[in-house]
């Protein structure tokens, strides 16, 4: 395969780019305590929440946006960000699908999630978030009888005011970071999940994520709590349509596994990654953290091949003995995009595991940095981490890069870390071409084998779907 | 039919004219092989006819089984049938032998209006090509070519063949770095696929390989040209002689 038919594939453009035309309830452009008054009270919420955004608004206040990232992009103007959005249609919230906006299930459908199918065949819980309000909530009565909660966040505030209150903000605090805080302050909704003692809950939980009023930040929140014993798997997928201005989106989502607990929690991630040229595309700027108490377990797993710009850090604190920490990552960033993403893990409690499989591909002019920290603090006696972090490249004007951050502080700790680079040459693709295997084909294959470790992590329907993703991506991707 | 007709080829590589006019026909059934000194074009030759970018045709035509071979992308010369044992095989990491293989198959087999063999039939049908060259099982499991010692990766060659059934194969410097218990492996892969459906082209340096695959022609390609052709005791002269005494006369047989 010549250079030029590399460079052909790789600047085809984003497939899923399109605009649904409803109309939105938008707050003005501006931060300020009024309009974070205005977001609590179109809310409905309680005093204590509006209390809780109005401090983390004042810690971020004195914050600084940070410039340490591996990524590269234009100021952003946090007064010209408008921070509510609601489709109409939300006022008198729908009771079911038939009640659904048809043009948002029309949305779905173009993205190949249709609900109605997937209901049935899949047997999963939808909690679809359209702009910044749920629009549709399934499957409720079946998890309602274990005791599961699984609702929109401004729900759970409405509904389970306690258990918000008792856990929001305790892994990710208002002060932790900028972004962090911006969304504390301005958030508009997302999931809320409680799964009581020693359950399991009966179907993998999912989420998908849009973004689509013009110029738009997206806040999202989540908040999953498993109790002692509890067992949870959460999938969370997104896409974005095509937009000429850039957007921003500071998400944070906190995990707490209690005692023997066990979270998975697994996303595959595709916002609109910008033009070939990298214009638009969305800015993602992510807070992931989850906190594992005694002999808990949380594993992150993230398939992430869209956005302009990702940084993002699914971290875990092994608080408690025993726990254990795990994160898969394929990260890819074709075009113009960027993308500093790894993990932290902290080792608190004594014998503590963590894991680590970061798999980075590069194409196009995508820059992809792996940052990891793994810190064993000294109380942390027998904790052990394996690290593994792999960089593809694609042609040879993309850039691969890694910094893996090691601190321990207990010298019973074993480390243990492996690193590759490895290239996509156009000798591998002519061996794959002589025995009959189109260009395309052959990158898929080599990338897909790249990244088998992580995928054969993923729940089996969302494999294929990442595994599709990929393709898909990479058509775009190659050079 | 004919199964390769080449006609007056000239190909350059980064600007270089490496093949000058080569002329050669090959019929179902034959094998030839081609030798000749090193810088001649052999291996060129092997590369122009699998479609490898970056050596340019500049002149003549390559006729495959009635068809311009010229004209198709790589891929599509080898689901039509040409097959080409590297002279350096590559390594794939990650992708395993046989579901690189069963990919290639399939995709084949779907161009021939087949229906796609299932893992079922393809493990069998690799469990009984692996034994042809002796691949221990074990490699067929593992990522294409890695970690394989030189004649392990020649033998996936050769294994690679016999899976895929091509109707022209054309085995560049498939001796190069074997021993001899190897070559005498690889060789016997090879003879057991000679069919009268089937043409070969072997390339090679050296005449040893002529010793265990006994070719119907010798070519002697000779600065971009064949210089002289014959039969198998071609080979034989040259192994006494050395090329020198090719370079040194007028090319007698250029024409031919």
């Amino acid at each position: 395969m010549s250079t030029d038919q590399l460079h052909e594939l790789a600047s085809r453009e984003y497939q899923a780019g399109f605009v649904t035309d409803i109309d939105s309830e938008t707050v003005p452009p501006g931060l300020s305590e009024d309009v974070i008054r205005l977001i609590s009270s179109k809310k409905g919420e309680p005093e204590w929440m509006l209390e809780w955004r109005l401090s983390a608004y004042r810690h971020w206040l004195q914050m600084k946006e940070p410039a340490w990232p591996n990524v590269h992009y234009p100021k952003i103007d946090y007064q010209a960000i408008s921070y509510y959005a609601a489709p109409k249609s939300s006022k008198d919230a729908p009771k079911s699908l038939d009640e659904v906006d048809p043009k948002l299930l029309e949305t779905y459908e173009k993205l190949g999630i249709p609900l109605r199918e997937r209901e049935k065949l899949a047997g999963i819980a939808v909690d679809a978030v359209f702009d910044s309000v749920s629009v549709a909530t399934t499957f409720k009565d079946k998890l309602k009888e274990v005791g599961v909660i699984f609702c929109s966040f401004s729900e759970a505030v409405k509904e389970h005011p306690d258990l918000v209150r008792k856990y929001l903000g305790t892994v990710v605090p208002v002060s932790d970071n900028f972004f962090a805080a911006l969304n504390s302050a301005v958030f508009t909704d997302g999931s809320f999940c409680y799964v009581p003692k020693g359950v399991r809950c009966p179907m993998e939980l999912s989420t998908y994520f849009r973004i689509n009023a013009a110029n738009t930040g997206q806040f999202e929140r989540t908040l999953i709590v498993a109790e002692e014993g509890a067992y949870v798997s959460y999938l969370e997928g997104c896409t974005a349509p095509m937009r000429d201005e850039n957007q921003l989106h500071a998400a944070v989502v906190e995990l707490v596994a209690l005692d023997d607990a066990q979270i998975k929690y697994s996303t595959v991630q595709n916002w609109y990654p910008g033009d070939k040229d990298g214009k638009g595309g969305i800015y993602n700027f992510v807070t992931k953290r989850g906190k594992c108490f005694a002999r808990a377990k949380i594993s992150w797993t993230q398939v992430e091949t869209g956005s302009a710009i990702t940084w993002k850090y699914p971290s875990c604190i092994l608080q408690g003995d025993d726990s254990v920490g795990e994160f898969y990552s394929v990260a890819l960033t074709a075009n113009r995009q960027q993308a500093d993403t790894g993990t932290k893990m902290i080792h608190v409690g004594k014998n503590t595991k963590s894991t680590i499989v970061s798999k980075g591909i590069s194409a196009g002019h995508g820059q992809n940095t792996y940052r990891g920290l793994v810190r064993i603090g000294k109380g942390a006696s027998g904790a052990r981490n394996y690290s593994q972090c792999d960089s593809l490249l694609l042609g040879d004007k993309c850039g691969a890069h890694t910094f893996p951050y090691i601190d321990v502080q207990n010298s019973t700790a074993r480390m243990e870390h492996e690193a590759s680079t490895s290239k996509i040459g156009e000798d591998q693709i002519f061996y794959f071409q002589q025995r009959g295997i189109s260009a395309e084909e052959a990158v898929n294959m080599i990338v897909n084998g790249f990244c088998k470790e992580v995928f054969k992590e993923l729940p089996m329907e969302f494999a294929v779907e990442a595994q599709k993703l990929l393709g898909v991506s990479l058509e775009g991707s190659v050079g | 039919m004919t199964m390769l007709e080449v006609r007056d080829l000239h190909a350059n590589v980064q600007g270089r004219e490496i093949l000058k006019g080569l002329t050669l026909t090959v019929n179902p059934g034959e094998v030839h092989a081609i030798m000749g000194p090193n810088g001649s074009g052999k291996s060129t030759l092997a590369h122009v006819l699998a479609g490898r970018p970056g050596y340019e045709v500049t002149q003549g035509q390559v006729i495959y089984q009635g068809r311009d071979l010229l004209t198709l992308s790589p891929e599509e010369r080898a689901r039509e049938g040409v097959f080409l044992a590297f002279q350096y095989p590559i390594e794939v990491p990650g992708v395993s032998n046989v579901y690189f293989l069963k990919a290639a198959a399939n995709a084949i087999r779907k161009h021939r209006g087949l229906p796609e063999l299932d893992a079922m039939d393809f493990l069998a049908l690799c469990k009984e090509k692996a034994a042809l060259v002796e691949l221990p099982e074990e490699l067929t499991r593992r990522a294409v070519n890695e970690g394989f010692s030189g004649g392990e990766k020649k033998r996936n060659e050769i294994f690679q063949m016999a899976v895929l059934d091509p109707a022209l194969a054309v085995l560049d410097e498939t001796d190069s770095g074997l021993d001899i218990d190897a070559l005498r492996i690889v060789a016997s892969g090879v003879n057991k696929l000679r069919s009268p459906q089937r043409a070969m082209i072997l390339v090679t340096h050296y005449q040893r390989l002529l010793d265990y695959i006994v070719p119907d022609f010798v070519h002697v390609l000779a600065d971009g040209r064949i210089v002289t052709s014959g039969g198998k005791e071609l080979a034989q002269e040259l192994e006494a002689k050395g090329y020198a005494w090719l370079e040194k006369e007028p090319a007698p047989a250029a024409s031919r």
